[in-house]
């Protein structure tokens, strides 16, 4: 492989950002290797957070569910399970960390500006400027059985329910006036009027409190977001900082995303690089490319399991296959098609029958089996080679504008960054497009980011990144 | 008679409102983490057995004091992760937070410390809490009294939702999980209700140690008691009414140091805010006079929970001379390395309130 002349690139100086997604529940954490640790031991934790340290990742990220996934009213078992509190489990990371990011997950449906922009700052504080927020939404009854709250938010409404959110988290953030506590033990503990009420009365709150905290070395913790909606676009381009994305594994598909996003971000009145892209991906590495590819067809099988094929295959269908023979073919039926109930979070299949269609002609062609199929065209992502070959293509991706980083899903836990720490890392930085240092001590910093949306007045971007 | 145990409160910079002016940091230090690892690092290496972390949305204080504090939770995980035998118990208000976020950030705590963490339980009476969090107020006594009793239902069950050997990993059948050793908790009361299972699996404990206000809690909820009593007499009469597996008293000390007297540092803090009364048994004087109070304690009750004046100064004292000098007398003793904040209390691992049903009745739950 050849190595692109880095000046014929539209961003010949981009860099490579990596953040690690500890994912706690889905089908692509193996349980079943040898090697694969604890979900819940803090050892786990510790031990991905600090090799990501290790290898100048910029962020550590957690997901959020907030009730046990169900199919047809039956717990999933499948897949692993049983996770910790996010915000906690990241404030305990902060004590055995230096550098990297620590970006939970939370809903605004089921929690109050509050609290949650309370628990926010104070991991913003413990980590000195560390914390980052992936905005999420619900809008089922399902979830809602779990809180105070219950019942259902319209689908229109929760986007609307997190703006209003982010405007209140946003105004308790910035209540204490900056470097207002004192210094000496012999004047007032804090400066006279330093902290501005936060009264927010909109549909969707109505809250009138005085704020406990200081903004972070930070400012405001970075704020994530994951929709792919056209909503969720427009959330992320008026809101986010970084886009936690599902398209990274096809160069044009993720290059057409990235221009998408510019373009909604230019709509919403801001600069074009105002915004990181880092889709989830996996990464598998191989010394040659027989070896990644032979690891790759490895993960693969443990992933997708015989069970975990037909119950894939059951969600598209919406039919229950558990019984059926996932080394046989593909189910003879047409699907049933109903309403999602959110029971299985948010996968939503747009186009039941299209997609089986494909699935027919490709399972006939290559005469694969249930399980083949799915291992070839259910969900997908992830890049697969050796670490110069990956380096390549990774800068290729970078340099024209299609992403700029990835969050990278370890399928073993707590052991599956180390081929990337300690081989990919070093064909990147061998290419200049990765970090021999961290920029600062904030993932802000870290990222390259302009300080707060509602700071803009009285700062420049702390770092520039192509 | 358990063994007898020393806990203290490290919230902010101590009892006092003014105790900020003698603490030996600057006040914009206290909001960090340095600060707060180093507290509990104290803490732990004077042999306390366990610290509580006060806490509330609404401020801590009222100018010119305090204004600020990070939230328990979160300080709970930090220092659990950042020590090794101290017990950790957040205080956590229960009349307006989410009681599903509140059953799963304990159960993370008790995670992060292998099974050093704790519960004290608290209710907000205050309206003004109900406006910042943008809910209904909660007032009178009985309804605060109801979102605790209800609070403390719903966290305990949780805690019982996953089987400890829920996680099967069954190569065999594919499964991880085996779904009838998760369970429905299914709870309905007055004003919410909640469906489980958890999300969090079972924790170390089993069950967190819950502490709470003597009577606040029926007593089969709670593991501690705290007892507020401001004299020996009174606690004695209290003690002796207080059906919870133990009992702790809430202690208010201030020490003499050795360049100045407890009675001086009080006139000192006095000066700028008085040292409110809260019913609490209080105790100034010299360190001598303090290991005979709390050796007399130690009949009543089975452990007390220190509120030093000011932490940076008091704690310097408590742990160079009363607590080797309780634990010389073997009045009380240090947390042993790898005991869980139940074994340090003498409390049993609790057996899970579903397993006991037999593998017929959790079909119910698995539907």
């Amino acid at each position: 492989m050849t190595r692109t002349d880095p000046t014929d690139v539209p961003r010949p100086d981009a860099q490579l950002h990596f953040g690690v997604f500890f994912q706690g529940v889905n089908h692509w954490t193996i349980w079943s290797d040898p090697a694969s640790g604890s979900q819940i031991d803090p050892a786990s934790y510790a031990r991905v957070a600090q090799t990501a340290e290790r290898g100048l990742f910029d962020a550590f990220f957690l997901g959020e569910g907030l009730r046990l996934r169900e199919v047809d009213g039956l717990i999933h078992d499948l897949d692993v399970a049983g996770r910790p509190d996010a915000i906690t489990q990241l404030a305990a990371l902060a004590a055995v960390t230096d550098r990297i990011g620590l970006v939970s997950t939370s809903n605004t449906t089921f929690n109050e500006p509050p609290d949650l922009a309370r628990r926010l700052s104070g991991l913003d504080l413990l980590s000195e400027g560390r914390a980052g927020w992936n905005v999420v939404t619900t809008d089922n009854a399902w979830t809602g059985a779990n809180f105070r709250r219950g019942g259902y938010l319209d689908h229109a409404d929760r986007y609307r329910r997190a703006e209003q959110f982010l405007t209140a988290a946003r105004a308790i953030w910035d209540s204490w006036t900056d470097n207002a506590v004192a210094t000496t033990n012999d004047e007032t503990w804090l400066a006279p009027d330093a902290i501005t009420r936060v009264r927010e009365h909109t549909a969707q709150f109505d809250i009138d409190l005085v704020p406990t905290l200081p903004r972070s070395a930070q400012g405001h913790p970075v704020i994530f977001q994951a929709g792919d909606s056209s909503e969720g676009r427009d959330f992320a381009a008026r809101n986010a900082d970084v886009i936690f994305s599902a398209h990274g594994t096809d160069f044009d598909d993720a290059l057409a995303f990235a221009v998408d996003i510019r373009t909604r971000l230019r709509a919403a009145g801001r600069p074009d690089d105002d915004l990181r892209i880092l889709p989830g991906t996996e990464i598998i590495i191989g010394r040659t490319e027989a070896e990644a590819a032979e690891k790759a067809r490895y993960v693969r099988l443990e992933q997708v399991t015989p069970a975990t094929a037909l119950a894939i295959a059951g969600l598209l269908w919406n039919i229950d296959l558990a019984d059926r023979d996932a080394d046989g073919p593909l189910p003879a039926e047409d699907p049933v098609i109903i309403e999602n109930t959110g029971a299985f979070g948010a996968r939503r299949i747009a186009d039941p029958r299209a997609t089986i269609a494909t699935w027919r002609e490709q399972a006939e062609a290559n005469g694969w089996s249930l399980r083949e199929t799915v291992i070839a065209l259910g969900p997908q992502r992830g890049h697969v080679g050796t670490p110069a070959g990956l380096a390549e293509k990774f800068a290729h991706f970078v340099r024209h504008g299609a992403i700029d980083g990835f969050n990278v899903s370890p399928y073993l836990i707590p052991d599956g960054l180390d081929d990337i720490v300690e081989l990919l890392v070093p064909e990147l930085q061998d290419r200049g497009i990765y970090p021999t240092e961290y920029a600062g001590t904030t993932l802000r910093e870290h990222l390259g980011l302009r300080p707060p949306l509602t700071h803009r007045a009285i700062g420049t971007p702390t770092r520039k990144t192509g | 008679m358990s063994t007898f145990r020393l806990a203290v409160e490290i919230d902010g910079d101590g009892a006092h409102p003014a105790a900020w002016r003698r603490a030996n940091h600057a006040p914009n230090q206290l909001l960090t983490p340095r600060r707060v690892r180093d507290t509990a690092r104290i803490a732990e290496n004077a042999g306390f057995a366990l610290v509580t972390l006060d806490d509330d949305l609404l401020p801590p204080g009222a100018a010119p004091n305090i204004a600020g504090r990070i939230g328990s939770v979160e300080r709970a995980g930090f220092v659990a992760a950042a020590t090794t035998v101290l017990g950790v118990a957040p205080v956590v208000s229960t009349t307006y937070a989410e009681p599903f976020h509140v059953s799963s950030q304990l159960a993370t705590i008790d995670h992060i410390s292998n099974g050093r963490a704790g519960w004290l339980v608290s209710t907000t009476p205050a309206p003004e809490a109900a406006r910042a969090w943008g809910r209904p107020v909660v007032t009178g006594d009985a309804d605060q009294t109801r979102e605790a009793r209800d609070s403390v239902q719903v966290a305990r069950d949780l805690w019982d939702s996953w089987e400890d050997d829920a996680v099967i990993r069954d190569v065999a059948t594919s499964r991880y999980l085996d779904r009838d050793r998760l369970h429905y908790i299914d709870f309905t009361g007055e004003t919410f209700a909640v469906k489980g299972p958890a999300i969090v699996p079972r924790p170390p404990q089993g069950q967190l140690v819950v502490l709470a206000p003597a009577a606040l809690l029926p007593a089969d909820q709670v593991d501690v008691a705290l007892i507020t009593a401001p004299t020996l007499e009174t606690l004695r009469a209290t003690a002796a009414t207080t059906e919870a597996p133990r009992t702790f008293v809430d202690l208010e000390v201030a020490l003499d140091t050795p360049t100045t007297t407890a009675a001086a540092r009080v006139a000192d803090l006095n000066q700028h805010a008085p040292w409110p009364n809260t019913n609490r048994l209080r105790y100034l004087g010299p360190p001598a006079g303090l290991i005979d109070l709390i050796t007399d304690l130690a009949d009543i009750v089975d452990g007390v929970r220190l509120h030093p004046l000011v932490l940076d100064e008091d704690i310097t004292v408590l742990s160079r001379i009363v607590l080797p000098a309780l634990f010389r007398a073997r009045t009380a003793q240090r947390p042993l390395p790898g005991s869980s904040l139940r074994g340090t209390l003498d409390l049993p691992r609790p057996t899970n309130r579903f397993a006991s049903s037999d593998r017929a009745a959790s079909t119910r739950s698995s539907r």
